[in-house]
C-alpha cells in the first residue's frame, strides 16, 4: 500500500487501507518523540504553513510540533474571517502560500468544504485541521490510534459518542473512520443535537446515555458549545450534564475498562465531571501525545503523495 | 419580410396543432398555418424534423439591470434568452434600486427599450424595497404595464398586508407572484436539510419552510379571491398542497425551474456552488414528485429562475456563495432530456408549461401559433446531443448547474416579431 493524495481532506473518501496505513505510519513516528533528540529528517526542507482562520490552540501547537519533529519549517498564519470577509479570498490566500513555494498548508476553517476548495484550487499539499460541521480527520485518527493501542484493536469495538453530533466535525469523522474500520458507533445526544439521517452515514442513534454506555468499550466525549445556543430547544448547561454528563456514578454501570476520551477543551462539570477526566479509564492526555505522531504522518504522507502525482506527470 | 417554414412539425396546443405543416410569416405576424404552402417568401427555412413551436416565455428571470450589470445586463441576459429559445422573459423586479415605484418602472423601461433583445415584460415588487412593509401604488404601476407583482427572494411575512397586497391585485386584476419561504424555518440554511446537510456539515433548509408557507400564501389569496403563482416550488409536499388547492377550485397555478426535476442534493457533495439555490435541491422524492406534478397538471410553468453571479461571488466558500444559477440557455434542452425522453410531458405538454400557460397565468395574449399573433417562433432540433460548457454560456455569468452535462435538444433558430433573432452556428 502506498499513499497517492496530496491532500487529506476527511476520512470519508478514504479506504480502509489508507487509513490503517496513516495509523501504521504514525506507530512508527510515535517513536520519535520519546527520544533525546526529537527530531527525524523526513520533511527538511520542506515548508509547511499553518493556516486558521478559527481560533485554535491545541490542533495548531500539535501540527507545529509533529512539523517541527519531522525537520520542516512552520510558519503560523492566524486570521479572523471577518477581516478576510473584506479583502482576500480564500483562494488567493491560498495561491499566494502557493507561490511562497510552501509545500503543505494545515488550514481550519469555520466554513465546512473550505479545505476541498481550496484543494482543488492548489497543487500544493492541504491537510484539514477542521472546517465547519464536516470534518476534522486528524482528531479522528488520533482518536483511533489511542483506541487501538488501548484496545489493540478497532474491528468489533463498540464505541459511544456522546454530546452535540449536530456541529460537531469530530463526530463526522470518527464515525466515518470506525465504521470503516469494522468498529461499531453509536451516537447519543439529546434529539435537538443529533442531525437528520446520520444513521445514514452508518451510526446508531440513542438518547439515553444509560443504555449507550452500557456496553460501550470505548466513550468519546465531545465538548459542548453552549456559546452555540440556537434557541430555547437547546438544552442548558446543567440540565445537560444531569441528562448526559459522563459521571463516575454513572460509569459504574459500565464495562470497567471502558476508555474514556475527549477531543479537548474539556468543559469539567458539564460534559464530564472531573473525577472522570482525571480518572483511571481517562485517555486524554495520551491523545495529545498520539495527536503528535499521528500528524507527523499525515503530514509525511501527503508529502509523499504529492511527490508521486508530481511524477506522473 | 417574409418567412416561410416548410414541414416541420408544429406544436401549438392553444390551437389543437400536433403534425407537420408549413408556416408562413408575414409583416412579423403569423399569417398562414397549413400543408404545403405555396408562397414566394425572402427566407425559406427547411423544417423537416426539427421541432415548431411558439417561442418560451419564462416569466421567472433575474436580468439584474438596474444595479448589478456586473452579473448580467438587460442586452446579454435577453440575448441568452434568444438563444435558449426564449422571446418573452418576465424580468423580476429585486433590482438595485427595485421595481417598486413608477419612477422605477419608467426607469426600467427606458433600459428595455434601449437594449432588450427580446420582449421584456416587468414584474414589479409588491412593497417598498421588498421589505414587507408598504405595499407599492400597484394601480399606477399596472397602467404602466408592469404584469405582476412579487417581492421575490423574499416572502412577505406579514400577513395583514400580503392580505391587503391580495385584496388590491384582485381589485386591479393582476396575478400576485409568491416566493414562499419561512425565513425562520429556512434559518440560515444553504442547502436542503437531510442526509446530505448532515454528511457535508452545512445547515440545511428544511421543507417546512416551503411548503408551510405556500399553504399560507394559498389560504391568503382564496380569502382575497386573488389570483395567486407560486414560484420555484421544490418538494413533494408543495406540490401536494397546490394539487389539493387546486381540487378545490382555488386561483393558484404554480412554477417548477429545470434543476429541480433533473438534480437533487446529492449534486452538491464536493461543495460545487453552482448546485446552491433556493429553494435548495431536494431529494429524489422530490423530484419524482415534482415531475408527477408537472404530468398531471399540478404545476403548470416551467420558468428558469435565471439568477447570474459573477464568479467572485460564487468561487468562494460554500456557505458564503450566492444562491441562484444561470438556465436561459438550457431550460429548454433540460427539460427535453429529463421531461421528454422519460415521456413525463410529450411535446404539446412541454409547450404548454414554456410558452401557453405563463401566458395564460400573466394574461398576455401570447404563447401560440394563431394567425394575426406576432411571429415568435422556436425551432428545436430535437434529437441534437450537447454539451454545456462555460465558453458557450453567452450569459454575463456562467454559473449553471449543468457544465459538463450532456444534454439533448437544441435550439435551431429564434424567430421573433417575425425576424430571425438567433440562428445556431452549425457544427
Amino acid at each position: 500500500m502506498t499513499w497517492t493524495r496530496k491532500d487529506l481532506l476527511g476520512l470519508e473518501e478514504l479506504t480502509q487501507e489508507e487509513i490503517e496505513l496513516i495509523l501504521s505510519t504514525a506507530e512508527s513516528f510515535k517513536e520519535v518523540s520519546s527520544r533525546e533528540i526529537k527530531k527525524v529528517p523526513a520533511l527538511r526542507g520542506k515548508t509547511v504553513v499553518n493556516l486558521f482562520y478559527e481560533p485554535s490552540t491545541r490542533t495548531r501547537v500539535s501540527f507545529e510540533v509533529a512539523a517541527k519533529r519531522l525537520s520542516a519549517d512552520v510558519i503560523n498564519i492566524a486570521t479572523e474571517t471577518s477581516s478576510v470577509r473584506k479583502g482576500e479570498t480564500l483562494i488567493d490566500t491560498g495561491k499566494n502560500i502557493q507561490a511562497l513555494k510552501a509545500d503543505i498548508i494545515v488550514m481550519r476553517h469555520n466554513y465546512s468544504g473550505a479545505a476541498h476548495m481550496l484543494a482543488r484550487h492548489l497543487d500544493i499539499s492541504v491537510v484539514n485541521a477542521g472546517d465547519g460541521w464536516h470534518e476534522h480527520p486528524t482528531q479522528a485518527l488520533l482518536d483511533i490510534f489511542t483506541l487501538k493501542e488501548k484496545l489493540g484493536k478497532i474491528k468489533g469495538l463498540k464505541i459511544t459518542i456522546v454530546g452535540d453530533i449536530a456541529h460537531s466535525r469530530v463526530a463526522r469523522s470518527n464515525i466515518w473512520g470506525l465504521i470503516k474500520l469494522g468498529a461499531k458507533v453509536t451516537v447519543c445526544a439529546p434529539k435537538i443535537l443529533i442531525p437528520v439521517g446520520i444513521e445514514n452515514m452508518g451510526a446508531e442513534v440513542s438518547h439515553n446515555i444509560d443504555e449507550a454506555i452500557k456496553n460501550a468499550d470505548a466513550l468519546n466525549v465531545l465538548r459542548m458549545q453552549f456559546e452555540r445556543d440556537e434557541g430555547a430547544a437547546f438544552p442548558k448547561q446543567m440540565e445537560y450534564f444531569r441528562n448526559f454528563g459522563i459521571t463516575q456514578e454513572r460509569l459504574e454501570k459500565a464495562n470497567k475498562d471502558i476508555v474514556i476520551m475527549h477531543p479537548g477543551p474539556i468543559n469539567r462539570g458539564i460534559e464530564m465531571s472531573s473525577d472522570v477526566a482525571d480518572g483511571k479509564n481517562s485517555v486524554i492526555l495520551e491523545q495529545v501525545t498520539n495527536g503528535i505522531a499521528v500528524r507527523m504522518a499525515v503530514l509525511f504522507l501527503v508529502s509523499q503523495g504529492r511527490d508521486r502525482i508530481g511524477s506522473k506527470r | 419580410m417574409r418567412i416561410l417554414i416548410k414541414n416541420g412539425h408544429i406544436v401549438d396546443p392553444a390551437n389543437k396543432i400536433d403534425e407537420v405543416l408549413d408556416i408562413l410569416v408575414e409583416a412579423g405576424k403569423i399569417s398562414k398555418v397549413a400543408k404545403n404552402i405555396k408562397a414566394g417568401a425572402d427566407e425559406i427555412i427547411e423544417a423537416v424534423g426539427k421541432i415548431v413551436m411558439p417561442g418560451l416565455i419564462d416569466m421567472h428571470v433575474h436580468l439584474r439591470e438596474p444595479g448589478r450589470e456586473d452579473k448580467e445586463n438587460i442586452f446579454s441576459g435577453t440575448k441568452a434568452a434568444l438563444k435558449g429559445g426564449v422571446t418573452s422573459v418576465l424580468a423580476m423586479p429585486n433590482t438595485i434600486p427595485a421595481i417598486d415605484s413608477v419612477e422605477n418602472v419608467e426607469l426600467l423601461q427606458s433600459i428595455i427599450k434601449k437594449s432588450a433583445q427580446s420582449n421584456v415584460f416587468i414584474a414589479a415588487a409588491i412593497t417598498k424595497e421588498r421589505a414587507g412593509k408598504e405595499i407599492v401604488p400597484i394601480k399606477q404601476m399596472k397602467e404602466r404595464g408592469v404584469l405582476a407583482i412579487t417581492d421575490d427572494g423574499s416572502s412577505v411575512d406579514d400577513e395583514v398586508i400580503l392580505f391587503e397586497a391580495f385584496k388590491k391585485a384582485k381589485a386591479l386584476d393582476i396575478p400576485v407572484i409568491c416566493h414562499s419561504e419561512d425565513k425562520k424555518l429556512s434559518n440560515g440554511g444553504v442547502i436542503n436539510l437531510g442526509f446530505i446537510s448532515t454528511k457535508l456539515g452545512l445547515r440545511g433548509i428544511s421543507k417546512e419552510s416551503e411548503f408551510r408557507r405556500i399553504e399560507r400564501d394559498i389560504e391568503l389569496a382564496d380569502k382575497a379571491a386573488a389570483q395567486v403563482h407560486i414560484a420555484h416550488v421544490s418538494c413533494k409536499e408543495s406540490v401536494e398542497i397546490i394539487r389539493k388547492a387546486k381540487k378545490k377550485g382555488i386561483r393558484v397555478t404554480a412554477e417548477t425551474a429545470p434543476h429541480y426535476f433533473s438534480l437533487t442534493d446529492e449534486a452538491v457533495i464536493g461543495y460545487d456552488t453552482n448546485m446552491k439555490m433556493n429553494p435548495p435541491l431536494r431529494s429524489v422524492e422530490d423530484k419524482e414528485a415534482i415531475k408527477a406534478g408537472l404530468k398531471d397538471g399540478t404545476i403548470d410553468v416551467i420558468a428558469s429562475d435565471h439568477a447570474p453571479h459573477t464568479e467572485n461571488e460564487k468561487d468562494i466558500e460554500f456557505e458564503r456563495a450566492e444562491f441562484g444559477v444561470v438556465g436561459l440557455e438550457t431550460e429548454l434542452a433540460v427539460a427535453i432530456t429529463e421531461l421528454i425522453e422519460n415521456k413525463i410531458l410529450d411535446w404539446t405538454g412541454l409547450v404548454e408549461k414554456f410558452s401557453l400557460n405563463p401566458a395564460k397565468v400573466l394574461n398576455l395574449d401570447r404563447g401560440c401559433l394563431s394567425v394575426g399573433q406576432s411571429a415568435d417562433i422556436v425551432i428545436v432540433l430535437p434529437n441534437e446531443e450537447w454539451v454545456v460548457c462555460k465558453a458557450d454560456l453567452i450569459s454575463k455569468s456562467k454559473n449553471s448547474s449543468f457544465l459538463g452535462r450532456k444534454l439533448k435538444g437544441q435550439v435551431d433558430v429564434t424567430i421573433l416579431g417575425g425576424k430571425i433573432v438567433y440562428q445556431r452556428m452549425a457544427v
